[in-house]
């Protein structure tokens, strides 16, 4: 919700059509701005609705796994368990959630200005093999070579999201396309890079590069990796951007009615191009902090799905900053309980990325079935009012 | 039914009554779309349904093809009642509809784009596009349309993706073609090559119904013509042989009674914007604004009057910044404003009410206090070092809401709920609010109920006495002669005559509006 303040007022009453209800973020006609069904996805979610999904995906979630002979019970237990109550489980919890708040916010501030970020991987796996790189080369600089790496990280994401920004306003290349192609040539670099130039002479072959020094590694402080902290900063550094600047108040004007923003004299194409370099910098973060923080080197199996799972974590935090904290936490609940119920029942991890898809899936229907109905009477209204206004 | 009786009575006339409306009504909201509309169409005639924007011919139209629903009325096709339901029962009873926007698929061929939706199969599964491509190449060859059948649409000029439209009507077997302002979007060649098209058709015994609100293009090709305004018949002209561009352009703007504005006399102080032969491309890549001089004084309205589409749009948008000047200059109160964008065009003090709020004016998502300062939010006190002012903001909300009469259940509604006419006050407050020094107000009183209008002619005239100069245009020829002081007459993107309001003589103007100068 980018208004201040959503607080239905009272005044004398006139004869009106009444105010939106408060549940809808975005009371608008079906038509404004671009990318009408995504747009319509996150005017819709509401948190009961993302909640019910929740359950529903658990409902069906627990099917599967009762039909591999496991109680469902003992299996969401163990999860949950494993995840926050055993000795280091929230620990791990929250440096696996890290990460996900930073790609999460990577496709919330793109979804603001109308852009759909599907770059969060590579510009995820540039940053990192950049922060890597960098910090190992001043590993003599001890501490700083945390400052060092982080920063060559988000520059090196920002570049590659600024490289989608840049197409799309100086030649109309739809972002999906470009970013999807970006990360596959982020990949390959990366690849070369680990088998080639960076790879690590004493890692037997392996492909990653060297361990960054002693110093360069960002610790855990009572239980809390620094990592997190800095996530959940930056998550309500953007939620006060977007509401309290005036250039949240671009973003949302762009996002919302480019024709508008044009015709009030916002610079459009600078205000893409910001949005994708600040997303491509929070994914780029993201790498950093993982290569600082989880890994101490880079290796491609680094970004797992990370950058993928950011748009998950948008579209469960329906394009609010603030959201991308508890949406990330659950799916860092998720995949940290995940290991731990392998281990104790041999179910495969991936019945959270099941989980998590069938979410989405739940999420989605109603709002498809809204979006199809909501468009149908679009077009209606559209060819009735074509007589004027 | 009267259709039996209308027949008989016009058998010896032209023919077989293809289509006959009788008083058809249709109310959107509070607003009559249509009133009490009667309309015939025989066998193998050009009827033109003419009218400005918003006079209700899309609305009628549509209601012929069952895209929308007529409140009372009814409409017999060949003599059966029974309402259209759909688009596909239109199609089915013969009646064909190119729209505006063509219904295109960029992507495939002429052939394909045709059959699409009616596509014949052989051997249960495959897809006859040697049948189709023969059948569309016959009936290119017979309308004399030289299209190619295997040319991809994306690749093909407008004025032939247009025919490929027309063909996809007549490979269903039409009688009547409805053509939704078909030359809004082809060159002038393009459009001489279409009517020829069209008297083709005719002559071979299909019927047509065009919309336009080009005079000439009326008296080209058509047999007979209804004039719209404000959703109802006002003229109907049986014989055209005699009829001028100029009866046309009386009847389309109309001797209804003049809104009575009380202004005092104007005191024109020094020039405030002058515009000195400016050129001005539109959409299509073509000049719309040719050679346009002008000039607007403090404490004057000036008028621009002219029929749609003779390029005051991109004048207007080329004053606002928001469209490239390619020759000529821009001149405010002494600064040069010709390669300005819409920020700095605002900021030397142009407001500007645009001709689509919905598109440009407002973000429907935003409360009406944040379209309040859509184009003032960054500057003080709304906003202090990068940080929005909400406290500022409200209170200029609520000050303008007061001000503006604008109805609402309060500032944070957003402005996507509110009415027409409160719509438009919203964008009319702010463009006024910050003090220009030239408002510019393009059809600020379209699709606005009237009491709206009449607080809005208020308004624009206040601007002006407190100094500002405004520049009005508007295809209401009755507005711009009730509210303007200065008359200027558009034609083919030039001033064609200006004159002093006062006295201005109604049919001259129509006259100048029409080309004939």
């Amino acid at each position: 919700m980018p208004h201040p303040s959503a607080r239905p007022e009272r005044e004398p009453a006139e004869p009106v059509t009444p105010p939106a209800p408060p549940d809808s973020p975005a009371p608008g006609g079906p038509g404004d701005g671009p990318g009408g069904l995504l747009a319509a996805i996150f005017r819709y979610q509401s948190v009961v609705v993302i909640l019910v999904a929740l359950l529903g995906a658990m409902a069906i979630g627990a099917a599967l796994i009762r039909y591999q002979g496991v109680n469902p019970w003992y299996a969401y237990e163990t999860i949950f368990k494993q995840a926050l109550f055993t000795s280091d489980g929230l620990t791990r919890t929250l440096a696996k959630t890290t990460p996900l708040i930073l790609t999460g916010l990577a496709v919330v501030l793109p979804l603001r200005v109308g852009l759909f970020n599907i770059g969060g991987q590579g510009q995820f796996l540039l940053g990192a093999i950049a922060a890597a790189w960098a910090a190992y080369q001043t590993s003599a600089l001890g501490v700083l070579a945390i400052v060092v790496g982080v920063v060559v990280g988000i520059l090196f994401g920002a570049m590659v999201g600024s490289i989608a920004a840049i197409l799309k306003t100086w030649r109309g290349v739809h972002e999906v396309i470009t970013t999807i192609m970006l990360n596959n040539i982020a990949a390959g670099i990366v690849w070369w890079l680990v088998t080639g130039p960076f790879q690590a002479p004493n890692a037997g072959g392996i492909p990653q590069t060297h361990e960054i020094g002693e110093a360069a590694r960002i610790p855990t402080v009572a239980g809390i990796p620094l990592g997190f902290g800095v996530a959940v900063v930056l998550a309500l550094v953007c939620a006060w951007m977007l509401k309290r600047t005036t250039l949240g108040f671009r973003f949302d004007t762009v996002g919302k009615n480019r024709h508008a923003a044009g015709y009030a004299g916002i610079p459009i194409n600078r205000v893409i191009l910001l949005a994708m370099v600040f997303a491509g910098g929070l994914a780029g973060l993201a790498g950093a902090l993982e290569v600082h923080g989880v890994m101490h080197h880079f290796e491609p199996a680094i970004a797992g799905t990370l950058g993928f799972d950011g748009i998950t974590i948008a579209l469960l935090a329906r394009s609010n900053p603030l959201w991308t904290i508890p949406a990330g936490f659950l799916v860092g609940i998720l995949r940290t309980g995940a290991a731990g119920l392998q281990f104790a029942t041999g179910i495969a991890p991936e019945i959270v990325d099941l989980l998590l898809a069938i979410t989405l899936l739940l999420v989605s229907i109603p709002v498809l079935g809204r979006w199809i109905f909501r468009s149908r009477a679009h077009k209606v209204s559209a060819a009735s009012t074509s007589w004027g206004s | 039914m009267s259709t039996q009786t209308a027949t008989g009575a016009t058998a010896a006339k032209s023919g077989e009554v293809l289509l006959d409306i009788v008083g058809l009504s249709k109310t959107f909201g509070k607003v009559a779309a249509n009133k009490d509309i009667t309309v015939q169409v025989r066998r193998g005639e050009i009827v033109a349904l003419l009218g400005e924007n918003g006079a209700g011919k899309s609305t009628l139209v549509n209601q012929i093809f069952g895209l929308i629903t007529p409140d009372i009325g009814t409409i017999s096709i060949k003599g059966d009642a029974t309402p259209v339901k759909d688009p596909k029962d239109a199609i089915a009873r013969g009646i064909g509809m190119v729209h505006q926007h063509f219904q295109l698929v960029p992507v495939m061929t002429v052939a394909e784009n045709i059959v699409l939706g009616h596509e014949t199969v052989r051997g249960g599964a495959f897809l006859d596009l040697a049948g189709a491509r023969a059948m569309v190449r016959e009936l290119s060859d017979r309308h004399g349309f030289a299209v190619d059948p295997d040319a991809e649409v994306d690749d093909l000029p407008v004025g032939t993706q247009q025919r490929v439209e027309i063909l996809k009507a007549l490979s269903r077997k039409v009688d009547l073609l409805i053509l939704d302002e078909p030359t809004a979007v082809l060159t002038p060649q393009e459009t001489d090559e279409l009517l020829g098209v069209m008297k083709d058709l005719a002559a071979s015994g299909t019927s047509i119904v065009f919309i336009t609100h080009k005079l000439r293009e009326v008296l080209a090709v058509a047999d007979r013509v209804y004039v719209l305004r404000h959703g109802a018949v006002v003229g109907e002209v049986d014989d055209l042989t005699h009829t001028t561009t100029t009866d046309l352009a009386t009847m389309m703007v109309g001797r209804s009674v003049v809104l009575s504005i009380d202004k005092p006399p104007a005191t024109p102080g020094d020039v405030v914007l002058a515009v000195t032969d400016l050129h001005v491309k539109d959409d299509r890549n073509l000049e719309a604004v040719r050679g346009f001089n002008l000039e607007v004084r403090a404490g004057e309205i000036v008028g621009v009057a002219g029929v749609e589409g003779n390029g005051q749009r991109e004048l207007v948008e080329a004053l606002a910044g928001m469209r490239k000047v390619v020759a000529g200059s821009i001149t405010l109160a002494g600064q040069d404003l010709t390669r300005a964008n819409p920020h700095q065009t605002h900021h030397a003090g142009v407001g500007h009410i645009p001709e689509d709020r919905e598109k440009h004016g407002l973000v429907a998502a935003y409360s009406i206090a944040d379209n309040l300062v859509l184009n003032e939010y960054d500057q003080e006190p709304f906003a202090k070092s990068g940080l929005r002012q909400f406290g500022a903001v409200r209170e200029n909300a609520v000050k303008l809401r007061d001000e503006f009469d604008i109805r609402s259940a309060g500032v944070e509604q957003s402005a996507g709920s509110l009415s027409g006419g409160n719509k438009q006050k919203v964008v009319v407050a702010r463009e006024m609010s910050f003090g220009p020094r030239l408002l510019m107000a393009a059809q600020p009183t379209r699709g606005v109920d009237v009491g709206s209008i009449e607080f809005i002619h208020r308004r624009i005239v206040e601007a002006r006495d407190a100094g500002a100069g405004v520049l009005l245009v508007s295809a209401e020829l009755d507005e711009v002669l009730s509210l303007s002081d200065r008359i200027a007459v558009i034609h083919g993107g030039q001033v064609v005559a200006e004159m002093p309001a006062k006295g201005a003589d109604r049919a001259q103007i129509g006259r100048l509006m029409a080309g004939d100068h």
